[in-house]
């Protein structure tokens, strides 16, 4: 409680030494204007991204985290030791870090998180990520020992994940409405329906931040978010959810458009066991049908990178391979003809809510009717996406960003959702499992690359670019978006 | 949308008995059941697992189901819905699956958003429709009276919600006066948050204030027209006198029967401008409540919806057989 | 309160509404749109169902007389086949309203009292009681998004409004004289309904049914605002004011347009409806005289 009303006074005294000289004062303040409201503020249970997009880095810490350029960085471990087999990590963890309640974290409190993740009971979103770990066993109250049951070279990335935060086991079951954590920023309020507020944590074991306090406001109407900006009601929007407005705000002096990469690769999927998709010769010829550009044009205003394949273009293992499946009608035509399907035919097409998705899809549906394939158009919410589309994979074609970084490795599982089966490929993700040197991964990624483009899975569509939009006197925000995440431990005002 | 609900103006009144309001309760309480039974099933149909939702694209089974069992999903539908209609009698409406606290805590803390909101609204309407369709009245085939009732023609014309992108084109675009939507908070202070409902006030104000001073006239011009107003205009007291004096009191009974229909339908029907506006009122609360299928808050709160709605009808029926005994009798 | 007239009244009373100025103007209205809405089953000067994405967010010209939206296309050819949606699912969605909420009106009206009305009117108060688009956004949870179930969301909830009516008006008519001589007569109830009660309801389901007519087409557009209504490609005006609304900013024709749209087909059956009913309501009419 005493940190609170610490973090109170000081909070207070800083509003003070604003209203007294406000021509010179360097604002400590920021509104930062987030599309999604979080469900609750526990990024441990559950797959809101919005959770990750408030509390991550600020409120909650993992042993690893990530840095604005996806990295793996230390967190909370400030060194590790791996054992020669690879199956041992050794974390040492920084001394002196408190939990927001004032209690100590130690190894207890991993321990604690890891075991909480992995349990039978877990509701953990991303339980797989603890999946390879066999035991978690405290050395000593600044030391912890993980033990896999088998080799991940991912290990250290899986726990820079906002899943993989450490949570004290007194706080753990209220951190959906009161989250605590060990980060720079200590969880203030949350208005429902309105805004969360978080504050600097006076006691912060690390480097301090540079803001006093943070408001994340939730505007999911694209209108109200660009009049919000106009207004200065938020002074940064990481994700702008309009990018048809962004030249009218980049144009404006007060404001600068960062336009980064994401994770995401859009795709347009396809069920490859059903038919006619099962056959490679109607996969090809919808990829052939589709004009990426109009797509990012029409549905992106332009924001946007094509993709020939499953991975990310800021990745350096990328390669282009969007000449495989460029937009050729008459050859599309002709590949629907050999097929047997000259006479056309008509697919479902089922839209999640995203933008890209909605008008990405009615692009697409227009440029398939072009050569002479049919769609129906269903529009579903992302609960119907996941039982129909995801779970029951009930569907012929669905548009849908794959946000998850390196994710390439989802083509090697049969019973994923566009079912795609390939030993060919699935030899190629054994391998790159099991190797380690650079190169040796880069040649087999470029090679899983190649092998999903040359099968026609699925219609490959564009990156996802992230559109911010921020007050040009603010600096320290991230340009892409390795992980979702407002990262606001970086971020401080101009003069 | 909402306004289909709104009953013909034709209709009489039903018959009313003496044992009116026993006979009132029992119908009241048996409507509940019945809407209990249709939201229940309703929502029972809805496609879309709410912990596959939650848990989203890498989940694991085993995961979905160690959330299912966490939030109850897995009991008997039976058991399920006297499990939440034993919880509704005692107030509990359960846990939001999204938000983790009470239903009832939600709801308390919507309330305070959409409740303002209608009365703001109501008040604005009456604020318009009283002058308007008193004089539409009084100067009956008049200039005033022909442009009055082309502008409420008009206003019950335009959808809300294409209203409300004007005035967030006009006021908060272009002049920046108000902000395009969001809701500080009361403790922001009382004029900053009546400042964020203005705009959503007057897009829902325009077409409740159309019909009510339409109604408000053709009610007046009723009673002018009954036998009592004419006799004493037959006395001698001019048109505007007879109106002031005796029509006006008579004619509200029908007006206010349509501010009740109004008041349940702007707390209930106002989903569309809280979206517009994002304002975290209840409508939409229950409109996420369904889009990330936190199924409890949604049957809970349209349950909360239906009885207020019926509750008011209820209200006006009984307020009726008060205000005009003659109703009671008449058959 | 109504007044039984014989039938052949009413071919006088349509005499009448033709002199009427608000019916002959709401008349007009509601005709361009229907008209619209039929030529664009031949024929709109740019298919709507082709994207020129080169073409985006022009304003009006001598070409796109209206403009064109975020995809290029043709906003007036999208009016004219909206026009179609609007009115298509309105008037389907009335008649099932009329459909049903007729006869259980009769019904009722002539049951009088017995569980049978009391049944019914229960019913109805419990649908009454529902937050309308609220329902409406479940059904179309539960069975998707598209046309049909627009139609059956907004149908439901017509059903009470005739049923409520037909029941009122047939009420004060089983009263009147003519019917007691059919029943003296020996005619069944259902018999009666159809022939000496239904008839002189009419007109007035007709304005009802236009004034229903006018807020289904508001409904679809709410329906389609929210994402509920008609599947693209098909336009439907409230959904390109949903499209619209993100761009009102650079692109205000795209919500102005089909907004005009909206008014003014509902306000032309409005006024359609309400020059109707002063022609067909007894009391308006004495008091004119």
């Amino acid at each position: 409680m005493t940190v609170s009303i610490k973090a109170l006074a000081i909070a207070g005294f800083a509003a003070l030494a604003v209203a007294v000289s406000p021509a010179f004062a360097q604002r400590t303040d920021i509104n930062v204007g987030m599309v999604l409201e979080p469900p609750n503020l526990d990024p441990t249970a559950g797959a809101a991204a919005a959770v990750d997009e408030v509390v991550y880095a600020n409120v909650f810490e993992g042993l690893t985290r990530f840095d604005p350029s996806g990295a793996v960085i230390p967190g909370l471990a400030e060194s590790w030791e791996i054992s020669a087999d690879g199956l041992a990590y050794t974390f040492h963890l920084h001394s002196g870090v408190k939990f927001h309640d004032g209690s100590a974290m130690d190894a207890e409190d991993v321990k604690f998180s890891l075991d909480r993740a992995r349990a039978e009971d877990s509701v953990n979103a991303q339980k797989a990520l603890f999946a390879d770990i066999a035991s978690v066993d405290v050395v000593d109250p600044q030391t912890v020992k993980i033990t896999l049951s088998r080799q991940n070279g991912n290990f250290l990335f899986n726990m820079a994940w906002g899943d993989a935060v450490v949570v004290a086991p007194e706080t753990a079951a209220n951190n959906a409405t009161n989250p605590v954590g060990t980060g720079p920023f200590t969880f203030v309020e949350w208005v429902q329906g309105d805004h969360v507020e978080i504050a600097k944590n006076p006691d912060y074991w690390g480097t301090p931040v540079r803001l006093d306090s943070a408001i994340f406001k939730f505007i999911d109407d694209p209108t109200a978010a660009f009049a919000a900006m106009m207004a200065g009601d938020v002074d940064a929007f990481p994700n702008f959810p309009a990018p048809e407005t962004l030249p009218q705000l980049g144009a404006d002096p007060r404001f600068s458009v960062i336009v980064g990469s994401t994770e995401g690769e859009t795709i347009l999927a396809i069920n490859n066991v059903k038919a006619p998709l099962d056959n490679v010769l109607v996969r090809e010829a919808i990829a052939h049908a589709i004009n990426r550009q109009e797509i990012i044009d029409g549905a992106m205003f332009g924001y946007g990178t094509p993709i020939g394949t499953h991975f990310a273009p800021h990745n350096p293992a990328y390669i282009d391979l969007t000449s495989t499946s460029a937009y050729d009608p008459e050859k599309s035509k002709a590949l629907l003809a050999e097929a047997g399907y000259a006479s056309g035919l008509t697919l479902r097409l089922a839209l999640p809510p995203p933008t890209y998705a909605r008008r990405g899809g009615e692009i697409i549906a227009a440029q398939l009717r072009a050569v002479g394939i049919e769609t129906e158009i269903a529009n579903v919410e992302w609960a119907q996406w996941l039982e129909q589309v995801f779970t029951g994979k009930d569907f012929d074609l669905t548009i849908v960003s794959h946000t998850e970084p390196m994710d390439i490795g989802i083509y090697a599982r049969d019973d994923y959702y566009f079912q795609y089966k390939s030993d060919a490929f699935k030899k190629i993700i054994e391998d790159l499992n099991t190797t380690t040197d650079p190169e040796g991964r880069t040649a087999l990624l470029q090679d899983a690359e190649r092998k999903i483009a040359d099968d026609f899975v699925n219609g490959y569509l564009f990156q996802l670019a992230k559109t911010g939009v921020a007050n040009a006197k603010i600096h320290g925000m991230w340009e892409n978006s390795p992980t979702q995440a407002n990262d606001l431990t970086a971020v401080y005002w101009d003069e | 949308m909402g306004r289909i609900t709104a009953r013909p103006i034709l209709a009489p009144a039903r018959p009313i008995v003496f044992n009116f309001v026993l006979y009132r309760f029992v119908s009241l309480a048996l409507s509940l059941v019945a809407a209990s039974v249709v939201i229940f099933v309703v929502i029972e149909v809805v496609p879309g697992d709410p912990a596959a939702f939650m848990l989203g694209l890498n989940a694991q089974p085993d995961t979905v189901a160690a959330l299912r069992d966490q939030l109850g999903l897995n009991a008997p539908p039976l058991e399920r819905y006297f499990q939440w209609i034993a919880g509704l009698a005692q107030g509990q409406f359960g846990i939001s699956y999204t938000y983790k606290v009470p239903v009832a805590e939600l709801v308390a803390d919507r309330i305070w958003i959409s409740l303002p909101l209608a009365i703001y609204a109501l008040g604005l309407s009456i604020l318009i429709a009283f002058p308007v369709g008193i004089v539409a009245a009084a100067r009956r085939n008049s200039a005033a009276d022909v442009s009055i009732m082309g502008a409420t023609q008009l206003g019950v014309a335009v959808p809300n919600f294409w209203f409300a992108m004007l005035l967030v084109l006009g006021f908060s675009i272009t002049l920046r006066w108000f902000s395009a939507g969001g809701f500080p908070g009361w403790q922001a202070g009382f004029l900053e948050a009546m400042k964020a409902l203005t705009l959503p006030a007057i897009a829902l104000a325009l077409p409740q204030a159309s019909i009510l001073a339409r109604v408000m006239r053709s009610s007046l011009l009723d009673t002018l027209a009954e036998d009592y107003v004419r006799s004493a205009r037959a006395k001698g007291l001019t048109r505007g006198q007879a109106l002031w004096r005796h029509a006006l009191r008579n004619a509200l009974i029908p007006v206010l029967t349509i501010i009740g229909l109004q008041f349940s339908f702007l707390l209930a029907g106002a989903i569309i401008i809280e979206n517009v506006f994002f304002l975290p009122g209840l409508g939409r609360l229950v409109f996420q409540g369904i889009t990330q299928r936190d199924l409890i808050v949604v049957k809970s709160v349209v349950m909360l919806l239906v009885v207020a709605v019926i509750a008011v009808t209820f209200l006006v029926d009984l307020a009726y057989a008060i205000a005009d005994p003659r109703l009671r009798q008449h058959r | 309160m109504i007044e039984a007239e014989p039938v052949a009244r009413s071919i006088e009373l349509w005499r009448t509404a033709l002199r009427t100025r608000s019916f002959i103007g709401g008349a007009a209205l509601t005709a361009i749109f229907v008209i619209a809405a039929l030529v664009s089953f031949v024929w709109t000067p740019f298919d709507v169902t082709t994207l020129t994405i080169a073409d985006r967010l022009q304003g009006l010209s001598g070409v796109h007389w209206f403009g064109t939206d975020h995809f290029g296309r043709d906003i007036f050819s999208m009016v004219m086949v909206g026009a179609r949606t609007s009115i298509a699912v309105a008037i389907v969605a009335v008649g099932i309203g009329m459909a049903l909420g007729v006869p259980l009106g009769l019904a009722a009206a002539a049951r009088r009292g017995s569980l049978a009305d009391e049944f019914i009117m229960r019913g109805n108060d419990l649908v009454f009681a529902f937050p309308a688009l609220l329902i409406a956004i479940l059904i179309t949870a539960v069975f998707g998004p598209g046309a049909v179930n627009a139609i059956i969301a907004i149908g439901i909830f017509n059903i009470p409004v005739f049923a409520r009516l037909t029941r009122g008006a047939a009420l004060s008519l089983w009263t009147r004289e003519f019917v007691l001589s059919a029943r003296v007569a020996g005619k069944g109830a259902i018999r009666i309904s159809v022939e000496h009660i239904l008839p002189n309801i009419l007109n007035l389901l007709i304005v009802q049914g236009t004034i229903q007519f006018s807020l289904g087409i508001l409904a679809e557009a709410a329906l389609a605002y929210v994402g509920l209504g008609a599947r693209p490609p098909l336009p439907s005006w409230g959904k390109m004011l949903a499209d619209a609304q993100t761009m009102i900013g650079f692109a205000p024709h795209m919500a102005l347009i089909p907004g005009f749209a909206i008014v003014l087909t509902v306000l032309g059956l409005n006024l359609m409806g309400d020059g109707l009913r002063d022609i067909l309501d007894p009391r308006i009419r004495r008091s004119r005289t």
